[in-house]
């Protein structure tokens, strides 16, 4: 799903100059002709992210996991030009001027994506005046961005990138509010600024939450929510204010007029309501989930995963049938009431039922070791009879996180054309042994075990104790 | 749909699941790694009697009459021991009735005993039973005192009886946090702790002068020997008899539960993440010559190993702190296990993070992947043995419980794992759990509720009705 050309305040400024050369024809000629609408720009912070110089580069005799569910021994990728050539056995062309890489008892797999992070905006050092995650000032606050608290020098980039294999990632605002605001998809390079990561043409998510967090912080200052209803109910009440809001920019942005009052928290539910932004919906019981989806079908909106989600394992005939991804942690448990009845077996679970499953960190540790994760989950399942093959669960760490960001198009597989967002693993990436050995984004080898100088080291890190070490 | 470990049904039923005592079992066949950081043997056997472990290894002699569990392809290790937690304690961290690790409104902190508030029920101990863990140190955490207080040993069996050994520790903070708890400075904190130590030795100097205070032996410092006793508080410390000068800032539960720490007889963990703060630490022994130190922490402990190997103390570390996520952990990185280890410090694995109540089970696979580290070029990683030894020997040596725990060698209590692979992959699972020789449930809430949802949508009744 991509986001509808984008309209620049510049172009929108031409279009207000052609009006008054040339004022529109109306339906009505006696009447006052209207201005011609001046749509609000849906990128204000546009990317500015170039992949970076890669050479040709082609790896054989390795294992694949292709994304999407298949597996090819022995294989060969080739990657050039930012993007996969080719993908397949030992047949496959080797480019000529090709850097050759023997991938033999290796495995090669798309770079994992973590739909869920706060990286830059829960940086390292954790220190009060980093805590940029949660504007709790208010429980509906769909006008923030995640993305304008993301610091591009949190360290935690690179150990996802080097120790983690994550190659593109979903930050998010925190879940203290009902609506947090946006979250935005960024590629995982270092850069100078949030919008040399931003991961082009991705659209934004919507940041909701259900359950404790929002009824804790304010039910705390006895404002509402207080309760679980009441979740629901200023949830309902807002969803139902934006309906109105798109009912008035909608009819303004078609027939011009008057320009209606500009409200940046509507401007997001209003993408939500035209499809144009995805909820990513925080919620850990199957029974409030169940009042979510019920709620998303009330105001024609889905739920694009529920976050956390530690009991979709209960409820995956619903979650299929709404078309809801469920993005989990392989074993967290009990930290809080809501993720007391957790399970080891909820992914794979949730994926025998025909829902859509994806691992996810939520974690600057958690996030180095999403392989794990989705190993130990999988070994859970083939114990209860649950045999799913390596190369189908590896659609959680990639083709399904990229599913649910709306970017499967352009990442996520190991297809050609797609983006060479590639980690070369040392072993089997099921394996607590394996670590990444190199990994490309846009076919730019970003992270090298064996090269010293292609590990990231942020700002904050340089001129410290243990610059430069292997983490 | 009931038995779905079908797999291990078989060895479930090679083991009377009531008591070991007065029976002799012989694991044979599987791979046994002793725990005592050799690498792992094929085709080893385990003997125990009595809930001990009378021999393993290769060539083990199977005394006759020795029930036979074959554990041929399987992987026997000693149980694993969680080196620092606070299992036991918690059932649900953000509810507040049923978290124990704290308390802040208490005017008490060193004379905090943890034992009270450890409960065998709790689903923790369960949930971690079935994935290996048989032993824990468990320590109660600071709020208002740079002193946390007793910390324990405790088993994870499914039995009322949990502690293993009761007060086998004083938990104090010096990095940070202690700096927080102290008002504000790390400076603080040290006048804190020696004014605490000075008002210590007040007592003690009264406690001598009845002629006692439990002082079974004179440890010398940081000797590896084990701690043949349990602390016993001495209640004539309490009495009226027991003067104090005016000019105290302890209360007089608080000085005396710190006389055994200032005597050497139980150990004193410490924890600091930050090189200068472990310096300070070690710097102590100067003015407090018996004190027996662990350091707890120590994420940039990489960078002062050899301070911490001449000093003789044992650490116990977080395996994977990779992140600056503190100011006192600018250094971390995974290969500061391996790197203090080389310099030859004994390094135990804990949780000092958010994973202490829950999920000590996570620590095999800390272990796995402090092995995989050393495969990447200019990291340093463990070898398996020894990785085993960092979550079995090596916590119950830092603990001064070696001689008792965390090894196959003879004469430990059988706390035993057999394993359906190696222990540090993803994807092997216990399949028998044996602490002191009797054989675990491996049930759980978490099993229950797994078989329930196998199939998520109802039958004829409602999921209640489905167990």
């Amino acid at each position: 799903m991509r986001l509808p050309l984008l309209t620049s305040v510049l172009s929108a400024a031409l279009l207000s100059a052609c009006t008054q050369k040339e004022p529109p024809k109306t339906a009505n000629a006696n009447a006052a002709p209207a201005a011609k609408p001046q749509p609000y720009s849906r990128d204000p912070f546009p990317s500015t992210y170039r992949r970076y110089a890669g050479a040709v580069t082609a790896i054989t005799g390795a294992t694949i996991f292709d994304g999407e569910g298949g597996r090819i021994d022995n294989g060969t990728v080739v990657l050039a030009d930012g993007v996969v050539q080719a993908v397949g056995g030992a047949d496959i062309a080797v480019p000529e001027g090709a850097t050759r890489i023997d991938g033999t008892g290796k495995f090669v797999t798309p770079g994992i994506i973590d739909i869920h992070s706060h990286l830059g905006d829960y940086p390292s050092p954790s220190v009060e005046a980093h805590q940029d995650g949660n504007e709790v000032t208010g429980p509906v606050r769909p006008e923030v961005w995640a993305e304008h608290s993301v610091w591009p020098q949190d360290p935690g980039f690179t150990r996802a990138l080097a120790n983690g294999g994550v190659t593109s990632l979903h930050v998010l605002p925190g879940s203290a509010n009902l609506f947090g605001g946006r979250g935005v998809t960024l590629k995982n390079v270092p850069g100078r600024t949030m919008q040399q990561m931003k991961f082009p043409g991705a659209p934004y998510s919507l940041k909701m939450a259900c359950g404790e967090n929002p009824k804790r912080v304010y039910g705390g200052r006895n404002q509402m929510p207080a309760s679980r209803m009441a979740n629901i109910a200023l949830m309902r009440q807002t969803w139902a204010r934006a309906a109105e809001y798109k009912r008035r920019w909608d009819k303004y942005e078609r027939d011009g007029g008057e320009m209606p009052t500009r409200e940046l928290a509507n401007d997001t539910l209003r993408g939500v309501l035209a499809g144009e932004i995805l909820v990513q919906n925080h919620c850990y019981r199957a029974d409030e989930m169940a009042n979510i989806m019920d709620m998303a079908k009330e105001f024609g909106y889905k739920v694009s995963a529920f976050h956390h989600a530690v009991e979709s394992y209960k409820i995956a005939d619903l979650l299929k049938a709404h078309g809801a991804c469920s993005a989990m942690w392989a074993d967290w448990y009990g930290f809080k009431m809501e993720a007391y009845d957790g399970v080891t077996e909820n992914i794979p679970l949730v994926h025998t039922a025909g829902a859509c499953a994806i691992v996810h960190s939520d974690d600057a540790n958690g996030i180095q070791r999403l392989n794990q994760e989705a190993a130990k989950a999988l070994a859970a399942g083939r114990r209860i009879g649950i045999n799913i093959p390596d190369e189908i669960a590896w659609t959680w760490l990639s083709y399904n996180p990229a599913k649910a960001l709306g970017i499967a198009d352009r990442t996520g597989s190991l297809r050609q054309g797609k983006m060479a967002d590639v980690t070369l693993w040392n072993g089997h990436p099921f394996s607590v042994y394996t670590r990444p050995e190199r990994v490309w984004v846009d076919g730019a080898l970003m992270y090298d075990s064996g090269d010293p100088r292609r590990r990231p080291v942020t700002d904050f890190e340089l001129g410290q104790p243990g610059e430069g070490d292997v983490k | 749909m009931k038995n779905l470990l079908k797999g291990a049904g078989a060895l479930l039923l090679a083991l009377a699941s009531s008591t070991a005592l007065g029976q002799t079992v012989a694991i044979t066949g599987g791979t046994v790694a002793l725990g005592d950081g050799s690498e792992p043997i094929e085709g080893g056997t385990v003997v125990i009697r009595d809930g001990r472990i009378v021999a393993a290894g290769r060539g083990v002699a199977i005394p006759a009459g020795a029930q036979r569990v074959d554990a041929t392809g399987k992987w026997v290790t000693p149980g694993i021991i969680a080196g620092f937690s606070r299992v036991g304690l918690v059932e649900v961290d953000a509810v507040n009735s049923t978290n124990d690790v704290s308390a802040s409104n208490s005017p008490f902190g060193a004379a905090i005993d943890i034992v009270p508030a450890i409960n065998p029920r709790a689903t923790p101990i369960a949930i971690n039973r079935a994935g290996g863990i048989t032993r824990a140190v468990v320590a109660p955490g600071t709020s208002r005192s740079i002193f946390a207080g007793q910390g324990a040993v405790i088993d994870l069996g499914d039995d009322m009886k949990a502690v293993t050994r009761a007060r086998a520790f004083q938990f104090v903070e010096l990095g940070e946090t202690g700096a927080n708890e102290a008002g504000g400075s790390r400076a603080s904190a040290h006048v804190l702790f020696r004014n605490a130590l000075r008002e210590a030795r007040d007592l003690s100097r009264y406690s001598s002068s009845i002629g006692g205070g439990g002082g079974q032996r004179e440890p010398s410092a940081n000797d590896q020997r084990d701690f043949p006793l349990e602390e016993v508080p001495d209640n004539r410390l309490l009495s009226a008899g027991a003067t104090r000068s005016d000019d105290v800032l302890l209360t007089r539960f608080d000085a005396a539960a710190l006389v055994p720490v200032l005597l050497g007889r139980q150990l004193l963990l410490v924890h600091v993440e930050r090189a200068s703060d472990i310096l300070q630490v070690l710097a102590l022994k100067r003015e407090f010559p018996r004190l027996r130190l662990v350091l707890v922490g120590a994420s940039e402990g990489w960078t002062v190993a050899r301070d911490i190997a001449t000093a003789g103390v044992p650490v116990i570390a977080n395996a994977l702190n990779d992140l600056p996520s503190t100011f006192e952990q600018l250094a971390a990185t995974q290969s500061n296990v391996a790197r203090m280890k080389a310099a030859g410090i004994n390094v135990a694995l804990g949780m000092i993070n958010d994973d202490e109540a829950r999920q000590v089970r996570l620590a095999r696979q800390q272990a796995g992947n402090l092995v995989a580290i050393g495969r990447v070029p200019g990291a340093s990683g463990l070898s398996w043995g020894q990785a085993l030894a960092a979550i079995t020997s090596a916590p119950a040596e830092a603990l001064g419980m070696g001689g008792e725990l965390g090894s196959l060698r003879p004469g430990r209590r059988a706390d035993v794992v057999v394993w359906d692979g190696d222990p540090f992959e993803n994807s092997s699972v216990a399949e028998i759990v044996l602490i002191d020789g009797v054989q675990q449930p491996l049930e759980n809430r978490q099993t229950k509720l797994r078989d329930r949802y196998r199939t998520p949508t109802e039958g004829a009744m409602p999921k209640a009705y489905d167990r």
